[in-house]
């Protein structure tokens, strides 16, 4: 019958760790917000069009009338 | 007496926002748009490949007619304001959040996440959809926080910052509730399973050395439960205690307690293995009802203060410049200039510009009215047209506003009247201490070592828990139901106060009228087409709102000449248009013979010096008004206070019966006095107002419920919020609210079956753990599926 005692451990063990993923979830906010995540990984990050400027680069597009871009 | 609504007649809708567009002149590609802000913002998505913003979802953008000022942002330039507002700040990055009321949909979601393609100094930008918030961190050697908010104003979105995000500190969602939660399911869980063998042990499948370290696992798996998840309770129960007020967690916690110390006994002594299970039962279920009782709506807010309203910043006048000044920083003396669309945020003297200021706000006058130079103008105002120079006199703290809000009544609310759960708990708990002694007292003269087992099991099985159980999940249920319905009420108690009330007071502006529309009609001399085209031509060259709106109504022909055009303020417009000399105004500005107890505001009209006729304009009432009134005032009082005149005063006394009071040019302070002798006569009143001027009342009567046109729009504190659309099923709403007293009485009926045959083992001092475990959860559950099962029946469709 020992055995049940080292099962007995495994499981609380198992439900500890459940407890805390839970409390961890609950403090990380995920329970928070219920529209943007689901929303969020639908979105899908295109490349960006070529006759836009990228800040950094020095702008060569002078169809360009941006005005945001201050490069 | 012709009748038309002054609504722009056309087909074509804007990609931008979906209105309405006025005419088919700004197109940009195949897109139409309703105005230049609309094209604009269209232009910069365009031009950075964000187009997408408008494939996600239909017309996802906000109407930009109303341009925003250039230097509306200028504050955020200033330290010691961007202090005040930044959460976090080091050398390579600055955290801020923004609340943009305009935050809806998917699109929303997506275009500010890709803020960083508009403004490379933007590192992350996530949104919090139901807080309406973003939260943005940005590298401020790369870009400003007045940029980031200008960007944002640009594409649509402008950043909301008001007076009440000084200094204060948004207080953070309770999570304290869900972590106990938690701790108690996972210990409840455990708990059942380590008690199966005890359950069985009669039959035969038991080792005795097992169900010793079973039941020390119990107890330990017990001890978080009670020292940590049950404080909820015991905190609540000792707060009733000390106020001299016994309220239905007393005789729970006692209950709790008590089982928690026979339990204890038990397993010490080796007598039994107690009855853990059925306690952290209880306490899991009863928190489950606390949190979904408790839930909140948090993109609605239902406390605020006049700081909500007031802009965090206005441009103060030193030696020319204008300087950016935080609202608490105004002194008296200073010069304040007020832009176009902004509120003047203390009283005091006009010194220069036209004002014509919209009171509606503050006054429920829905007609915007002129002041003079040297006229004293009051905070809380939006001026509407041009900029204004006003001189304070007073502090923001200290304006006629402000000080109506810190009146004292308002500080210290009345003590609401307890709940009648608690009052049904008051009596079970004298109940089942009778039964309790009278269980004691037979076992005294039969067999006294059954006292003990006796007296603690009816203490156990009795808790009127059930009672909490379904009074609080009803609650839940009924407050969802409720905000399905767009009624979104601030707490539990709200409901029952709802189903008790009978006497309803209006507002009448903006609640019983709808804001927006307005019904315009002639009466005099008939007037040619000709003639009418003339007088819309010289009305279309003010930008006086009732010009606009008799422009609108009569149409205008752009080609006509106007010539001698003169504008008096506050009393109306002349000119030449073609052959005719026209004047439009009040009337001793006309000349016209002044006819008093019109309804609505009167425009008269003068052609060539002769009184031709007056515009009667007037709010439209909204849909369905009318029903509801006769509707209601079979059932309750009727009271109507209005900040207004009494020009429509028949026509309202006709649709709210004869019984109904009326009253007129009402202050802010009169509605909270009128609502104050209600409840002196013992009335229950629910209050229905929109505005600030209502503020007052709201929070005195026993139910306030503001009116919004929609969730963006900020309302007053309340006890409730109300989509406007939604006025006409008020009706539908309280008997919602009724039937949740019903409910709960008819589960606590039920649950007290259950208690029955609990009780008719515990007398008998036979209560085994196994019967109380199966008793507990079986009543709990069957519990919390009728009182669902109920909410959704007793007020389906």
């Amino acid at each position: 019958m020992s055995v049940i005692i080292i099962l007995l451990g495994a499981s609380l063990l198992v439900a500890i760790f459940f407890l805390a993923a839970f409390i961890w979830s609950v403090r990380n906010g995920q329970f928070e917000d219920n529209f943007s995540p689901a929303h969020r990984v639908l979105f899908e990050t295109k490349p960006a069009e070529t006759s836009t400027c990228k800040s950094g680069n020095a702008c060569t597009n002078i169809n360009c009338k941006s005005r945001i871009c201050k490069n | 007496m012709a009748t038309t609504t002054v609504i722009p007649d056309t087909r074509l809708q804007c990609t931008h926002c979906g209105e309405d567009c006025p005419d088919d002149k700004i197109v940009l590609e195949t897109n139409h748009f309703c105005c230049e802000g609309c094209k604009l913002v269209y232009e910069i998505l365009n031009e950075n490949g964000l187009c997408d913003y408008y494939t996600l979802n239909n017309n996802p953008g906000q109407s930009q007619r109303i341009p925003v000022r250039k230097d509306k942002f200028a504050f955020l330039d200033d330290r010691k304001i961007q202090q005040q507002l930044i959460q976090f700040q080091d050398d390579n990055q600055t955290h801020i959040t923004f609340y943009i009321p305009h935050i809806h949909c998917s699109s929303c979601l997506w275009l500010l996440e890709n803020l960083h393609r508009l403004d490379a100094g933007v590192q992350r930008v996530t949104v919090n959809f139901s807080r309406k918030e973003t939260f943005i961190v940005f590298r401020q050697q790369e870009t400003t926080l007045r940029r980031i908010a200008e960007i944002l104003t640009s594409i649509g979105y402008e950043p909301y910052i008001s007076l009440q995000d000084l200094g204060q500190k948004k207080p953070r969602i309770q999570r304290d509730l869900v972590y106990r939660l938690g701790v108690a399911g996972f210990c409840f869980g455990n708990i059942m399973l380590l008690s199966f063998p005890e359950y069985f042990s009669s039959y035969g499948y038991s080792d005795e050395k097992m169900n010793h370290l079973f039941r020390w696992m119990n107890l330990t798996l017990s001890l978080p439960v009670f020292f940590y998840s049950a404080q909820v309770f015991f905190r609540s129960a000792w707060g009733g205690i000390k106020t001299g007020f016994l309220n239905i967690d007393v005789p729970i916690v006692l209950a709790i307690i008590v089982t928690f110390i026979r339990s204890l006994t038990d397993v010490f002594s080796g007598a039994g293995a107690g009855y853990f299970d059925s306690m952290t039962g209880i306490v899991f279920f009863m928190l489950i009802g606390r949190i979904l009782q408790d839930k909140t709506y948090q993109g609605l807010s239902f406390d605020r203060d006049y700081t909500a309203y007031f802009p965090i910043a206005v441009s103060v006048l030193k030696s020319g410049e204008e300087i950016p000044t935080a609202l608490p920083d105004i002194r008296t003396n200073d010069t304040l200039l007020i832009h176009n669309q902004e509120l003047i945020p203390a009283d005091g003297i006009l010194v220069k510009g036209n004002a014509v200021i919209d009171y509606s706000f503050v006054t429920g006058e829905a007609v915007p009215v002129h002041k003079n130079t040297g006229e004293i103008v009051y905070a809380g105002g939006k001026q509407l047209e041009g900029n204004i120079e006003i001189l304070t006199i007073k502090e923001v703290a200290q304006s006629y506003l402000t000080s109506l809000w810190n009146r004292d009544e308002l500080r210290s609310p009345e003590e609401k009247a307890p709940s009648f759960i608690h009052m049904l708990s008051r009596y079970f708990t004298w109940v089942v201490l009778s039964v309790a002694v009278i269980a004691a007292t037979y076992w005294w003269a039969n067999d006294p070592s059954r006292i003990w087992p006796a007296v603690t099991a009816v203490l156990i099985i009795a808790c009127p828990c059930a009672l909490l159980l379904a009074a609080s999940f009803t609650n839940g249920h009924i407050l969802r139901i409720l905000s399905r319905q767009h009624l979104y009420l601030r707490n539990a108690d709200a409901i029952e106060r709802l189903a008790a009330i009978d006497h309803i007071v209006f507002d009448k502006t903006g609640t019983l009228t709808g804001k927006a529309k307005a019904t315009i009609s002639y009466e005099g001399d008939t007037l040619s087409p000709e003639k009418l085209i003339a007088i819309g031509t010289l009305a279309a060259q003010s930008s006086h709102p009732l010009s606009k709106m008799v422009a609108a109504f009569c149409g205008k022909d752009e080609r006509l000449p106007v010539r001698n055009f003169r504008s008096i303020e506050a009393n109306g417009i002349s000119g030449w248009v073609e052959y005719n000399f026209i004047q439009l105004g009040n009337a001793t500005f006309t000349g016209a013979v002044n006819k008093p107890h019109t309804d609505g505001s009167t425009v008269y009209v003068t052609i060539d010096g002769q009184p031709a006729g007056r515009f009667i304009i007037r709010h439209q009432y909204r849909e369905g008004i009318q029903e509801l009134l006769q509707q209601l005032q079979q059932r309750y009082k009727l009271s109507l206070l209005s900040g207004d005149n009494d020009a429509e005063g028949n026509y309202l006394q006709q649709i709210m019966g004869p019984g109904a009071s009326l009253h007129f040019a009402q202050q802010p302070a009169d509605k909270l006095n009128y609502v104050i002798t209600l409840q002196r006569q013992g009335h229950h009143v629910l209050m229905i107002g929109d505005g600030l001027n209502d503020a007052g009342a709201l929070k005195q009567s026993d139910v306030g419920i503001s009116l919004t046109e929609s969730s963006n729009n900020f309302t007053p504190a309340s006890d409730g919020i109300l989509e406007a659309a939604q006025l006409v099923q008020l009706p539908r709403l309280i008997r919602t609210c009724t039937n949740n007293r019903r409910i709960i009485i008819i589960t606590f009926i039920i649950s007290l079956l259950y208690n029955f045959i609990g009780l008719f083992f515990a007398v008998q001092g036979i209560l085994s753990p196994l019967t109380a475990a199966i008793l507990m959860p079986a009543s709990s559950i069957s519990i919390v599926l009728l009182t669902y099962a109920l909410s959704e029946w007793m007020n389906r469709s």
